[in-house]
């Protein structure tokens, strides 16, 4: 008998064609995406950015990096959406019901997470390069910091596959991405953390968003990552890791309680 | 294989409230079972532990001669889920719906598939709409065309005609009967006890967590006292009074 298993790629292709359905068909979702980090690129170049001093003379090539981590941050908040919205209509009953491996509808929107971020992604890029950013990076430090977004995507969704299933509340469901999409002030996203108090400097130092920032800023302006790389992929994989094993327990709790 | 559905002492508590306190049943293959019971008195349950969605505590369950704890991949090849949990894809026409499922089920021509079952449940017009847009009979329709995908040797309705209009619920009924008579089994739980004796060949109800009584319509009236010849003028029900409206309006 054929199992589960061997149809385990054709059944994920099917659960992230449906997710892609869902997101083409709601594209404005995309662009309100866009919105609130294109508006705070805005609000930093043209408004705060002459106070600011980042020792460099071009401030949107110092906050793109930050900006596109915050864009992520708040563009899966609809994963944790549409996985609520499937859990409380039923349809995941329907899917474990029938002979398909478990986890190919969990993969499914989180694959699908990563489409839609990467076309957010390159819609901030487009505004920004319009506002005077520039990248002297080759064609190599490009698809590292497309990897690296890419690594702190999922780390994200899986983060908020456990939210969308857990959640009681749709409002409850898209709630955990709040501290996500703030996290960027408190590091050297916006300013450098030198001129912070003691406290706030030591945790802004040494929380995830700060080390991956400092890559993708040296990546796009050809300067050397040292070590920041290495502890960005470290925050990335290890995120995703624990963040997966908690969404499976979270889905697997729901379909057998 | 004579039987479809075997449950034998099936058990299950939640957070130390028993639900199923020992449930014993059997389902013959090809036949229309009914399971009746009040709010609460644990037929979603059982139909979620039949359809391996829910782990018994105790007992056994064995559907098409797998048991749904340790084969519960081998039940699901066969089984298939209608109904008020089971829900359809909003975003999705009817028709992508259709074809999703067929996918998943893994049959040679998806679309082919989905075509026939939309002509055979009258939803070729409405294939390219949104289910949102379908009337409460047209989307059990879908739904119910959903589990017949790949065709499945039992099929469960959890209350199939909950909510829907007396010309859908009736619509419901024939295509329930039609699936019986092509020789697939129906398991299907209603609070509905005209439609239990409608549709079903057997019948268990199903009271705080027991089979309190079961067997064919005529034997559970062989539980009551003797009829008794009595003179009762025989009125129209709303129901009758409703349809024959309807129906007259139509015909003009």
């Amino acid at each position: 008998m054929e199992t589960a298993k061997s149809h385990f790629f054709s059944d994920m292709s099917v659960m992230l064609g449906r997710s892609m359905r869902h997101i083409f068909r709601s594209v404005d979702t995309i662009f309100t995406v866009c919105l609130t980090p294109i508006a705070m690129m805005l609000l930093f170049v043209y408004v705060f950015g002459g106070a600011i001093e980042t020792g460099t003379d071009n401030y949107v090539n110092y906050l793109l990096p930050g900006i596109l981590l915050m864009a992520i941050a708040s563009g899966v908040a609809y994963v944790a959406y549409r996985l609520f919205l499937d859990k409380q209509r039923g349809i995941i009953e329907r899917f474990n019901s029938m002979p398909i491996a478990r986890s190919t509808m969990l993969w499914g929107h989180v694959l699908t997470s990563v489409v839609s971020n990467v076309i957010s992604i390159a819609v901030i890029i487009l505004v920004a390069l319009a506002m005077g950013f520039r990248s002297s990076a080759g064609i190599l430090s490009w698809l590292a910091v497309a990897g690296i977004l890419v690594l702190f995507t999922l780390a994200l969704t899986w983060i908020a596959a456990i939210a969308g299933l857990s959640a009681k509340t749709v409002e409850g469901a898209s709630a955990f991405s709040y501290p996500l999409i703030f996290l960027p002030f408190i590091s050297s996203a916006f300013v450098p953390t030198e001129s912070m108090p003691a406290v706030v400097r030591a945790f802004a130092e040494n929380q995830p968003v700060t080390s991956i920032v400092e890559t993708i800023r040296a990546l796009l302006s050809n300067q050397p990552v040292g070590n920041d790389i290495w502890v960005a992929l470290a925050w990335c994989i290890g995120i995703s890791i624990v963040a997966y094993a908690f969404a499976v327990r979270a889905y697997n709790r729901h379909s057998a309680q | 294989m004579e039987k479809a559905i075997e449950v034998k002492g099936l058990k299950k508590a939640f957070k130390g409230k028993e639900v199923l306190k020992g449930v014993d049943l059997e389902v013959k293959r090809g036949e229309i079972f009914a399971l009746l019971g009040s709010n609460g008195a644990g037929k979603t349950t059982m139909f979620r532990i039949l359809a391996t969605l829910l782990r018994p505590d105790g007992g056994a369950a064995i559907v098409n001669g797998f048991d749904v704890a340790s084969k519960p991949e081998q039940v699901r090849h066969a089984i298939s889920l209608t109904g008020q949990f089971a829900a359809v894809d909003e975003v999705l026409t009817g028709r992508e719906n259709l074809i999703m499922i067929a996918k998943l089920r893994h049959l040679a021509q998806p679309r082919q598939v989905a075509d026939d079952l939309l002509k055979r449940f009258g939803l070729t017009d409405a294939a390219d709409r949104k289910p949102s847009t379908y009337s409460g009979g047209m989307r059990r329709r879908l739904d119910i065309a959903l589990s017949l995908v790949g065709k499945p040797n039992i099929i469960f309705l959890d209350e199939p005609t909950t909510g829907l209009d007396p010309e859908a619920r009736i619509e419901v009924w024939k295509i329930v009967k039609e699936l019986a008579d092509s020789g697939t089994t129906v398991f299907l739980t209603t609070q509905y006890l005209e439609e239990a004796e409608q549709l079903a060949d057997r019948i268990a109800i199903l009271h705080e967590g027991r089979i309190i009584a079961g067997g064919t319509l005529a034997e559970l009236k062989k539980l009551f006292p003797q009829a008794k010849v009595e003179y009762v003028e025989k009125q129209p029900t709303l129901e009758e009074i409703f349809l024959a409206i309807i129906g007259k309006k139509e015909a003009v």
